[in-house]
């Protein structure tokens, strides 16, 4: 799936990235916990979260996420945005909550990882 | 025999900075072509640990040697030291202040996801010292 289309789904704002929204995303992750993201690693993912800090961005920084959607309309602010934007890593910000956003992602065909 | 050598103070006062020597690592381990699965394991690792380091031990200092067939990374602090260290590694086990986990971290798998992605993790804590982490990644062919 490409971001595009992750923004497209969850009806998402841009907030950083603009330019690599054709990047392709095979997985996607939902957490407020930073170390259960850390113990997740699948190549190319998305990460969702309600969790705003600079800690978000630096997480999906390690595991090479490419993507991170703030849910509930979260918004970060300009030292966040800098950080993602000097990382190349886009940001978007929904209204739809976390459950409502991975399951709409999960119906178009997006999967998280395997049971572990 | 060392082929290179990274050297970071890691404040302890400031939990929006933890993860900058971590960042640091990664960028300069991709610039030296290592793979990506080498590298990921790498700083997952030692993002962890440097969270640690600022959560629990005021910052310290973290050292990173890379050798032709492994990455080895010493995080040294002078906090209050780990008590019972099987106890620390056990999953979901956390001493954290409620404000980490408000934070995203401090949920009890810090040391089991450092246990994961490396080869080696050795722990020598002692009580009102402070705690020496060794931990090497081999490379991968």
């Amino acid at each position: 799936m490409k971001v595009s289309e992750i923004k497209e789904i969850l009806d998402a704002e841009i907030i950083c990235g603009e330019e690599s929204l054709d990047k392709d995303v095979f997985a996607a992750c939902g957490s407020d916990m930073m170390s259960d993201v850390l113990a997740y690693v699948k190549e190319q993912a998305v990460l969702l979260s309600g969790l705003v800090n600079p800690q978000v961005v630096r997480t999906a920084e390690m595991m090479d996420m490419q993507c991170i959607v703030f849910v509930r309309g979260k918004h970060p602010d300009e030292s966040i945005i800098d950080l993602a934007r000097d990382r190349g890593i886009v940001l978007l910000s929904t209204k739809h909550p976390m459950f409502a956003s991975c399951g709409m992602l999960y119906e178009k065909g997006l999967r998280g990882g395997a049971i572990v | 025999m060392s082929l290179y050598t990274l050297h970071y103070d890691v404040p302890g006062d400031d939990f929006t900075r933890a993860g900058e020597a971590s960042g640091d690592v990664k960028a300069q381990l991709k610039k030296l072509g290592f793979d990506p699965g080498t590298v990921r394991n790498v700083v997952i690792a030692l993002y962890e640990a440097e969270i640690n380091m600022v959560i629990h031990a005021g910052g310290g200092v973290i050292d990173v040697e890379v050798e032709p067939d492994s990455i080895t990374m010493v995080l040294t602090d002078h906090g209050p030291g780990i008590p019972d260290i099987e106890l620390a590694m056990t999953e979901g086990y956390s001493t954290a202040p409620d404000n980490v986990r408000s934070l995203g971290f401090g949920a009890g798998m810090g040391l089991p996801n450092i246990k994961k992605y490396t080869d080696e993790m050795v722990i020598d804590s002692t009580v009102g010292v402070g705690t020496v982490m060794k931990l090497r990644v081999n490379i991968k062919e």
